[in-house]
């Protein structure tokens, strides 16, 4: 925010970055070499649904793009604080695809508009032994960070500290540990 | 580049710089024209009296430091007032409920994440203090978090988080600053009158001290408006800035309607309790339904005033 913004009392909606998204392949090999863990080929966008006929007519559109190409029918499900999320369902071996189709609900919205809405991407991972694990994609800052659920709304942080280490070089990784947010009971986790 | 849907409002902007500028152009004319009754008077003075550069001296001491501290001090000072404590996501459901939507407006926002406080009032509010966004501090009392649901709570978050990016307590600080001295200035230069002018033998200095507080209380009172106006116009950008953050400016009016409609129905103890605190506040807790006059007094805007903003907002949304 600049001096002026300040002094009038003004925010600028703050777009996505998209770019650090095709990072995730890559991601997904490094984390099958240096641990247990594989793609679930489960994958899902997270976002804030403006009102009025604008943006539904968008997400509407949004989900006929996603379901006509020969994969799963793409779930929508709304979590307990009113935000959106698209759930893609690909084949475990299949990253590409899925971060393809994770992109075309990217740029739908920041065609409409409603770039300012996308709130997050996760891509899901399960090792051996069903524990499972999400790289967050945060859109505004075009970082990534893991985030490893437990049950009763506790994340196993020792784990999330040990994927940093090992996708440290594939991904831009958040450096600030206080955005690491938790999402509990995220859809296609 | 992609198109953006989130058109700013060129009036607001305006009607805000210029109430900004009328406020420097007062504080300006303050300044010109005590230096010039100083300059006037010293020159037709015989002794060496230094009352009243000693008054004016006095005054601005106090000023800045009053200033400075509910600069610096601004969270701490609402958290004490308001009686609320500072939580973390573990300390009950309704902690966790809170930082769930602070934390989702800060990745929205791309904000670093304030400290989040809950006030045990049964008065649906919340404020948000702190000089910048690292000290910030978020606080809903326990009335709002029943009252609203996480749509509604989500669009008053939003509204407060705006404040802190909008840095509107160092807006205020500065904004009010000059106030203060006139203010303090007008006390001083009555209570020098009272206390000090009987042993006088010259009466250069009751000469120089009655201008000095007519100027005082002229200064005071177009900036107290100004102020008070800029204030409401803080309050629409705000507003404006929320509902544009979580795309969904009618759960905002929806919280408003609820809020306002409630605070009519608090008993009056309760509200001079609060009244302190109100330019801190999501809505004042005064009654609604004032009009006329009283307005240019509010910190807040009426809420018609916000929900015909909100509501253009919507329009311009589902374009």
């Amino acid at each position: 925010m600049g001096f002026l913004d300040t002094l009038l009392g003004r925010t600028r909606p703050v777009q996505p970055n998209l770019d650090e998204l095709f990072a995730l392949p890559t991601a997904a090999l490094t984390l099958e070499a240096g641990t247990d863990f594989k793609p679930t080929g489960s994958g899902s966008v997270c976002f804030r649904a403006a009102e009025g006929k604008a943006f539904s007519d968008i997400e509407k559109d949004v989900r006929d793009l996603l379901n006509m190409g020969g994969n799963k029918p793409v779930q929508v499900t709304t979590d307990a604080y009113r935000f959106t999320w698209l759930v893609c369902q690909h084949s475990g071996d299949d990253p590409e695809g899925l971060v393809t189709d994770l992109h075309a609900v990217n740029s739908s919205l920041q065609n409409g508009g409603f770039g300012p809405q996308l709130l997050c991407t996760i891509m899901a991972f399960r090792d051996s032994g069903g524990r499972s694990l999400g790289l967050v994609y945060l859109y505004k800052r075009g970082t990534f960070y893991p985030f490893a659920p437990l049950a009763g709304q506790q994340r196993d942080n020792a784990l999330e500290l040990q994927i940093r280490g090992v996708l440290g070089s594939d991904l831009k990784i958040e450096p600030d540990l206080a955005r690491w947010m938790p999402i509990w009971g995220a859809p296609g986790l | 580049m992609a198109r953006t849907r989130y058109a700013s409002d060129p009036g607001l902007i305006a009607r805000m710089g210029l109430t900004m500028f009328l406020l420097g152009l007062v504080f300006v004319g303050f300044g010109v024209g005590l230096g010039y009754l100083i300059l006037y008077y010293g020159s037709h003075r015989a002794g060496g009296n230094m009352s009243d550069s000693g008054l004016i001296f006095f005054a601005a001491v106090i000023g800045i430091g009053s200033a400075l501290a509910s600069y610096y001090w601004s969270d701490k000072i609402a958290l004490r007032t308001s009686g609320a404590q500072l939580v973390s996501p573990n300390d009950g459901p309704e902690a966790a409920r809170l930082h769930a939507i602070v934390d989702r407006l800060c990745a929205l926002a791309d904000m670093p994440k304030p400290r989040v406080a809950i006030a045990p009032t049964q008065m649906p509010n919340a404020f948000a203090t702190g000089r910048n966004t690292k000290v910030a501090v978020v606080c809903a009392t326990q009335g709002i978090l029943h009252k609203l649901d996480n749509n509604e709570l989500e669009g008053v978050l939003a509204h407060e988080m705006s404040h802190v990016a909008h840095k509107d307590v160092a807006v205020m600080t500065i904004a009010s600053f000059l106030g203060i001295v006139a203010a303090l200035m007008v006390r001083f230069a009555f209570y020098s009158e009272l206390f000090g002018g009987r042993g006088r033998n010259n009466n250069q200095s009751a000469l120089l001290i009655i201008p000095i507080m007519l100027l005082s209380i002229v200064v005071y009172c177009v900036s107290f408006l100004l102020i008070r106006l800029l204030s409401r116009y803080r309050e629409l950008a705000a507003d404006r800035s929320g509902a544009l953050l979580t795309g969904q400016p009618s759960a905002l009016a929806s919280a408003l309607v609820k809020v306002t409609g409630d605070m009519a129905r608090i008993p009056m103890k309760d509200l001079r309790e609060a009244e302190p605190l109100n330019t801190f506040y999501f809505t004042p807790a005064l009654r609604p339904g004032q009009s006329g006059i009283a307005t240019i007094f509010s910190t807040h805007p009426s809420l018609d005033r916000r929900l015909a903003q909100l509501d253009k907002i919507s329009k311009q949304l589902s374009k």
